[in-house]
């Protein structure tokens, strides 16, 4: 053994003194660093473990159901899951987003957009990269829980509506919250919410949506959820009845069919609106789910208008119907007195100018309507009568009951976006375009020609109303609705009853203009219209093209005074006849009201014998599809909103 | 013969400290993977710990001046592990640490051994210094003994383990008689050294990229929310929630929901201070330095300076150890990778500590040959 450690030469003591002294200097600063954690700062780790530990995980509550006034189910919902894409870390969401672009089948590139489009909101806030997960991709995410971490799913309920557009303008739909409807709401909404849009969802929004709830789970590091703390249940939305008469709604929808048009259908005596359709139609459906961009816009650009609800919205000018406002105003004022009568030789000149009578450029038959009464000229809707009823008138007498019958006026529906068409005045040419009233424009608008447009949904109010001497209940689609409004514009006895008279003959009596509409057993009256889009004689030079066809109207009741039911139906450009194009539509509703009326009495039909069908979407969807309009194929048609004659 | 001590010469107030640091890492352990796909964790670590207590006992009873004799034996061999590991070792975790030794089946991180080896390296030197003054030459001999190693063990890389050589050379220089002036310029040089570490125009040029990333993350945690500053602030928040009192054995949601970072190795101190609060702290910490002083009782008592060094290098080392990665665990030293000795599972570091107690053992045995 070598003896290099032979060194008995012990080192000086007060070196490894200094070691001792060290070791505890140490200790004594890394307990410091513990109580600073621990004592000092223990409320703030502690809430921070918390943060870590809990997620509250939304619930969101079920939207209220939509019945009709049976209680059968129009608008339900579904269970349905959406994929989140958790953003707290952007390395972490760049590492998986091929591999979720893979597993879910998004492509990498929709994905980056998602990202970019979505990097002004807070990091911890996820966003739904998908909202409507298939099983395939559910699959996905349960498997994949651990290996990426950055994925989640919450469940949700969707909207699900009728088939084929059923019914789809009045009800509406649903879509994500826009940053107003967020701060309009005072918390309750977030990004990514859904909340009505349009129809009825967006009208009854407050009652439909409920309150949603959260669920505060306990999740490890990986996020994956290991136990639940407490559960905050959804509050589901109320459900709300409607006065929508599902039967007769299917009646209107198919009887409508593939032409673009509208149907509304009121109980004049309360204002109920027990059918509204407007087609072309979109499906809701698509919309209870993402809509791409991409086919938003073509909807929205759709010269179809398949979005518009023709029913509130389409401002047109409503032809020979206004003749009852014409005829209204001629025997409240005795202006001409009622034995007035005219010779009509298929035109008159007025003003210098020739104003044509339809009767004129009819296919068939006369082309005069000889010498014509008032009751003669309703049926016959002979033109040259009311334009010199109108010119002996004045502008001021027609704007005056006109208006007093709500042309111009919202009819206060309880829908979004409804339109309040125009009743033109001397007032009205002054304000607007800073002239006089020319008295040729009078001409026209006794026929419900010129400036003058309404919506179906005012027709349908206003000649319910005059049917009912003079009294106007507020439409409405929600059953059992407080308050509802009303007008009261007294008409005489004898006035009402020469014009209902007149319009019972319209159907009833040789010669109307809905002489094919006749129903057995039903005092089925009412006026045709035949408004055109550009005047006759621009027609004649144009050619007959379908953009400038006619739009036909007619306005129906039954029974003859004091009706249950009134319809006005719209078809647009249909070449045809009001009596002719749209007096079937009108004839199968109140046909089909009857009938179930009529059931109903004898016992045969009951509201629960068909609830479980409707509820289950069965019957709906033996419904024949009318024409819906999704992707619009390369068509032409112009649906003007106003119907303005060129002279 | 005196040369064959007894029972009673055993240091037993030591290997009481170190058993009760041992069930703190085993409740520890256990707790932070009951119920995980690490459980049963705890029983390795036991078998590790018995191993550990044997060889610990084997050491003891060899001269420690024999195996001093051998040193520069040791060395070449350390040095030529060192080498092999680079040439043949098994990558965990991107580097390359471990060896496989055929007999034992295991994967033995060598590092572990070389720290022992340099341990024995330089209480050789050291005491080969006959004047109670450390000179330049001396200094620079010291320096390169433990850089050549050190570069080696940079090579892996680990960091961490190269880290632990400074201050066993350090110590070791202390107790050798260091000039104030050699201090003061070892020192400027550290603290460039760690200025550049921090710097990143020059940590670009001499760091690993994932060594880099400690660094940044350690001084903005708040940029990497998934990488080691994660790691940092989930310790710290795992650490603060336990509050004085702790969450309570098996308690810690931090720890149970796996949100501290390898909870049963390096981070076990998190987890322990989360379940068992400050009160938990202040007993294992107290239990350490109650280690370390003992430890240099030990080398106070020891018969030579060969002996004293010794022991001192192993207090170096597991100071060193103590101090690096509990101040990790509070997030005041970026993340290094340096295990908590005896709490910490591990089977090298484990065998390592045991090792180098059995070395203490040793001169405490010898304290009164001659």
């Amino acid at each position: 053994m070598s003896y290099w450690f032979r060194n008995d030469n012990r080192l000086p003591q007060a070196r490894l003194a200094v070691a001792s002294y060290v070791i505890v200097g140490m200790i004594g600063v890394l307990l410091l660093g513990f109580w600073k954690l621990q004592v000092i700062d223990a409320d703030k780790y502690s809430s921070m473990a918390e943060r870590n530990r809990v997620r509250e995980i939304p619930v969101i509550a079920p939207r209220g159901r939509m019945l009709d006034r049976d209680g059968r189910v129009l608008v339900d919902n579904r269970p349905s899951f959406s994929v989140l894409l958790l953003r707290d870390d952007p390395a972490l969401v760049e590492k998986y987003l091929p591999g979720i672009a893979d597993g879910i089948g998004i492509p990498l590139d929709d994905l980056k957009d998602q990202l970019s489009n979505t990097k002004n909101l807070p990091k911890f806030q996820p966003i739904i990269i998908k909202p409507e997960a298939s099983d395939a991709d559910i699959a996905f995410i349960e498997s994949h829980h651990s290996d990426i971490p950055v994925l989640e799913m919450i469940s949700v309920s969707r909207r699900r509506y009728l088939p084929n557009g059923f019914l789809a303008h009045a009800v509406g739909y649903v879509g994500e919250v826009s940053e107003q409807q967020i701060e309009s709401s005072n918390g309750k909404l977030r990004p990514g919410d859904f909340a009505g849009k349009f129809g009825l969802e967006r009208q009854y929004n407050d009652i439909l949506i409920g309150t949603d709830g959260k669920r505060r789970v306990i999740v490890n590091s990986v996020g994956k959820e290991t136990g639940r703390l407490s559960t905050q249940e959804a509050i589901p939305g109320k459900q709300i009845q409607l006065t929508i008469d599902y039967d007769l709604q299917q009646v209107a929808e198919q009887s409508l069919g593939a032409r673009p048009g509208a149907v509304v259908a009121l109980d004049p005596r309360t204002g109920e609106v027990l059918a509204m359709a407007s087609h072309p139609s979109m499906d809701a459906n698509d919309f209870a789910v993402r809509i791409s961009a991409e086919d938003w816009n073509k909807l929205n650009e759709s010269t179809e208008h398949p979005m518009m609800n023709r029913a509130i919205q389409a401002q047109l000018a409503p032809g020979s119907v206004f003749k009852i406002v014409t005829a209204t105003a001629m025997l409240e004022d005795k202006v001409p007195p009622e034995s007035f009568t005219t010779f009509c030789p298929g035109y008159g000149t007025f003003y210098g100018r020739q104003f044509k009578c339809w009767v004129y450029y009819a296919k068939t038959g006369a082309t005069s309507h000889g010498v014509t009464n008032l009751h003669e000229a309703i049926l016959k809707s002979c033109d040259v009568f009311f334009y010199n009823v109108g010119m002996r008138l004045g502008i001021d007498r027609l704007s005056y009951y006109g208006s007093k019958f709500g042309i111009g006026h919202k009819t206060g529906i309880d829908l979004p976006s409804e339109e309040p068409g125009l009743m033109p005045s001397a007032e009205w040419v002054e304000r607007v375009y800073h002239r006089k009233w020319y008295p040729g424009e009078t001409i026209s608008v006794s026929t419900g020609q010129g400036a003058v447009t309404t919506t179906p949904l005012q027709l349908a109010r206003m000649i319910g109303g005059i049917a009912m001497g003079g009294v106007f209940k507020q439409p409405h689609l929600l059953k059992d609705a407080p308050n509802v409004g009303e007008e009261r514009f007294p008409i005489s006895e004898s006035t009402v009853e020469k014009i209902t008279d007149a319009m019972y003959g319209v159907v009833n009596e040789a010669g109307g203009t809905g002489g094919q509409l006749k129903l057995a057993g039903i005092e089925f009256s009412g006026k045709s219209g035949t408004a055109q889009v550009i005047g006759y004689d621009t027609r004649a030079r144009v050619g007959k093209t379908k953009q400038f066809e006619d739009n036909a109207w007619f306005v129906g009741y039954a029974p003859r005074r004091n009706p249950d039911i009134v319809v006005a139906v719209l078809v647009q450009e249909s070449g045809k006849h009001g009596g002719e194009a749209a007096g079937p539509v009108v004839r199968d509703i109140i046909k089909a009201y009857y009938d179930k009326k009529a059931k109903k009495t004898q016992g045969q039909y009951t509201a629960e014998s068909k609830s479980d069908a409707a509820g289950k979407g069965s019957t709906a969807a033996a419904i024949v599809a009318p024409r819906v309009v999704l992707k619009p194929d390369n068509a032409t048609a112009v649906v003007p909103t106003h119907g303005t004659p060129q002279r | 013969m005196k040369d064959a001590p007894g029972t009673r010469d055993y240091d037993w107030w030591l290997l009481a400290i170190l058993a009760a640091i041992c069930a703190l890492g085993v409740i520890e352990i256990y707790s932070a993977t009951q119920g995980s796909s690490l459980a049963g964790m705890h029983m390795k670590q036991i078998r590790w710990l018995a191993i550990g207590f044997i060889l610990m006992f084997a050491l003891s009873r060899l001269d420690y001046h024999l195996i001093l004799d051998q040193a520069p034996i040791l060395y070449l061999v350390g040095l030529g592990a060192l080498v092999a590991v680079l040439l043949i070792g098994h990558t965990h975790f991107g580097a390359k640490r471990w060896i496989q030794i055929p007999a034992i089946g295991e994967l033995v991180q060598v590092s572990e051994l070389v720290k022992l080896i340099i341990i024995i390296v330089l209480a050789r030197f050291f005491a080969e210094v006959r004047s109670d003054q450390l000179d330049l030459r001396d200094l620079i001999k010291a320096g390169l003994l433990v850089g050549i190693p050190l570069v080696l063990i940079l090579k892996q890389p680990d960091l961490g383990t190269a880290l632990v050589l400074m201050p066993m050379l350090v110590v070791g220089a202390f107790l050798a008689g260091l000039q104030w002036q050699h201090a003061a310029i070892i020192s400027l040089a550290g603290i460039l050294l760690v200025g550049a570490v921090f710097y990143p125009p020059v940590s670009r040029r001499i760091l690993k990229p994932y060594q880099r990333d400690r660094i940044t993350s350690f001084l903005h945690p708040e940029d990497d929310a998934k990488g080691s500053g994660y790691q940092l602030l989930q310790s710290k928040i795992a650490v603060g929630s336990g509050g004085f009192w702790g969450k309570g054995f098996r308690n810690g949601s931090q720890n149970q929901l796996g949100y501290i970072p390898v909870r049963y190795s390096d981070f076990i101190m998190s987890a322990w201070a989360e379940e068992q609060g400050f009160k938990g702290v202040l007993l294992a910490l107290g239990l350490y330095m109650a280690l370390l002083l003992r430890l240099v009782q030990n080398a106070q008592r020891a018969k030579d300076r060969a002996g004293m060094f010794l022991v001192m290098g192993v207090a170096a080392a597991l100071g060193f150890h103590v101090l690096v990665n509990v101040a990790m665990v509070i997030g005041a030293m970026p993340v290094t990778g340096i295990p908590l000795p005896l709490m910490s599972y591990g089977g090298s570091a484990t065998l390592f500590v045991f090792l180098a107690i059995g070395l203490v053992m040793n001169v405490r045995l010898r304290r009164f040959v001659n």
